[in-house]
């Protein structure tokens, strides 16, 4: 059984309807990548999964009807979201940060930090004075500690060095390989998404286009649909 | 030790200080300057769990400063008058017991904070301004009209309230009692701020939209502060009454939540000792430069001005530092 079921979904932005019919779904410890070029769609549909934005359309997650929820009781079913942009709290520490919003379960500061062994490094620092990367390994953190079983990571290394996109990926294998927790990645990185992704989904025009595992992605699918 | 540390343990001290100074200097009117100076960082460090942590801008704080304030007028006047405050269906009689004051005090301004939260924190920025600042208005003029409690001319208790083992008149003994409430919620403060609850809540200030899906309510959040911050001003406000043995339509005034706004900003909004390096600030620049003119209120407003414009964690940040501001 599915754990996210989306089929269907539509959303506008006011008169500008964005999403016209997109199915997804991830059943559970599945490490899915949800593909498209710029404005396609993907992050309007992470939205809509987290109640930011209404939608219609099938939206279930283990079996709840997610439109009828407010957005934070959607997130303390199982949706942990690493939103675009990271958004730490930037007057709180790294520790402030994780506490703040921690969820009883197997995430822990501990385990966050063993995740991810520079916030552990940079517990009582300030978050605003991390660099971009550290900030986005705060943002994964932040989402872990509140025990998700779906974790949503939007553009997670958009625009970071590439010593730091290893260690994000490096960290995104070691959650796929030692956890039971569904994973949905946005990334432009195909090579990256491939090897460690179970299922892709592609959007085009705010629409599923392409749905099949990982593998069957064939290059000119990926070069049509994704541009790379 | 951190500068901060160091400058709130000598803030600390210097108010500990205090009447063993006026004793000395045979000026005990400076214990009760004083212990209208800690009643006044009561008030702030209530206000300054809803603006510094939470970022909510009330200008209506001044109604739980009333309640509180008139929860001891009214229980003292019944009191002192032997009439029973309601006869039916049961009979309430007065008190002048201040531990019972303070807990109608604390539980009259929580239901009010949670009527008002709620119907406020349905807005945020100017609109949150606007509405807490109508609701101090409607009990400034409901106090006006309450001629059963003296309506506009206010309210006289002839006899401070008692506490046990203390002798509430005696200066030092009010004083000391007042001083203890400001320690225990400053340090009920501190542990809020450092605990779980306390930064979601400043997450919330920060970016509320982010908070929501992590799966915390941000409006919940801020609604819990705002009743926190509610029933400590209140019990300021009982204090405050006691001071004064006298209550009066003022206290629920918008002119007063202003002013209790302003020892936040002046202390440092946000900062633990802020309340109290503001209130002290006050107490003085009232007292000496009131002495000098009656619009002593010009020179403090160039304070406050240069206080906004070069230092914006207030006195707290030009002595200590940055580190810790929520500016």
């Amino acid at each position: 059984m599915s754990l996210l079921q989306i089929k269907g979904l539509t959303a506008s932005y006011g008169v500008s309807q964005a999403l016209f019919g997109v199915d997804l779904d991830i059943a559970a410890g599945e490490v899915v990548a949800l593909m498209g070029r710029n404005g396609m769609g993907k992050s309007t549909t992470v939205k809509a999964i987290c109640r930011m934005i209404s939608a219609t359309g099938t939206l279930r997650f283990d079996g709840h009807d997610l439109h009828m929820l407010q957005s934070h009781k959607a997130a303390r079913l199982g949706l942990g979201l690493v939103p675009e942009g990271r958004r730490c709290f930037r007057d709180l520490t790294v520790a402030e940060n994780l506490l703040a919003t921690s969820r009883a379960g197997p995430w822990d500061m501990q385990a966050v930090c063993a995740l991810f062994p520079r916030l552990g490094e940079r517990q009582g620092q300030i978050s605003a004075s991390l660099s971009g990367g550290e900030q986005q390994m705060l943002a994964i953190g932040r989402a872990l500690m509140t025990n998700p079983r779906l974790l949503i990571l939007d553009e997670a290394t958009e625009g970071l060095a590439p010593i730091i996109r290893q260690e994000i990926w490096a960290a995104i294998t070691r959650l796929k390989r030692d956890t039971d927790m569904a994973i949905l990645l946005i990334d432009k990185t195909v090579s990256e998404l491939a090897q460690v992704c179970d299922r892709a989904v592609v959007l085009e025009r705010g629409k599923t286009v392409w749905s099949g595992a990982m593998a069957a992605l064939t290059p000119d699918v990926s070069e049509r649909y994704v541009g790379v | 030790m951190t500068r901060e540390t160091t400058f709130n343990a000598v803030l600390l001290l210097g108010l500990i200080a205090v009447p063993t100074w006026a004793l000395i200097m045979d000026q005990p009117f400076t214990i009760t300057l004083a212990t209208r100076a800690v009643i006044l960082a009561l008030a702030a460090a209530g206000l300054n769990i809803a603006l510094g942590i939470g970022g909510l801008v009330s200008l209506g704080h001044a109604v739980f400063f009333g309640i509180g304030g008139y929860a001891m007028g009214i229980l003292a006047h019944h009191a002192q008058s032997y009439s029973p405050l309601m006869d039916w269906p049961f009979v309430i009689e007065g008190t002048k017991f201040m531990p019972v004051i303070w807990l109608v005090a604390s539980v009259v301004s929580a239901l009010a904070a949670l009527v008002i939260g709620i119907l406020s924190l349905r807005t945020t920025g100017a609109y949150f301004i606007m509405i807490t600042l109508a609701f101090g208005q409607m009990f400034y003029y409901f106090a006006i009209s309450w001629s059963a409690y003296g309506g506009e001319d206010g309210m006289s208790i002839y006899v401070r309230n008692d506490f046990p083992g203390l002798n509430t008149l005696a200066p030092i003994q009010f004083y000391g009692l007042c001083l203890a409430m400001l320690v225990i919620v400053l340090i009920f403060s501190a542990r809020l701020r450092k605990s779980p609850f306390g930064l979601a809540l400043n997450a919330a200030r920060q970016v509320p939209a982010r908070l929501d899906a992590v799966g915390l309510n941000p409006v919940r959040l801020k609604l819990v502060a705002f009743v926190i911050s509610g029933v400590i001003t209140g019990l300021a406000g009982a204090l405050f009454a006691d001071l004064n043995r006298f209550v009066s339509p003022t206290m629920f005034s918008w002119q007063f939540s202003g002013e209790i706004m302003v020892l936040v900003i002046l202390g440092g909004v946000g900062r633990l000792f802020g309340p109290v390096a503001g209130a002290v600030t006050f107490v003085a620049l009232e007292h000496f430069l009131g002495g000098l003119t009656e619009f002593w209120h010009i020179f403090l407003g160039v304070i406050l001005l240069a206080v906004v414009l070069f230092a914006r964690g207030g006195i707290t940040g030009l002595v200590a530092g940055k580190e810790a501001s929520h500016d």
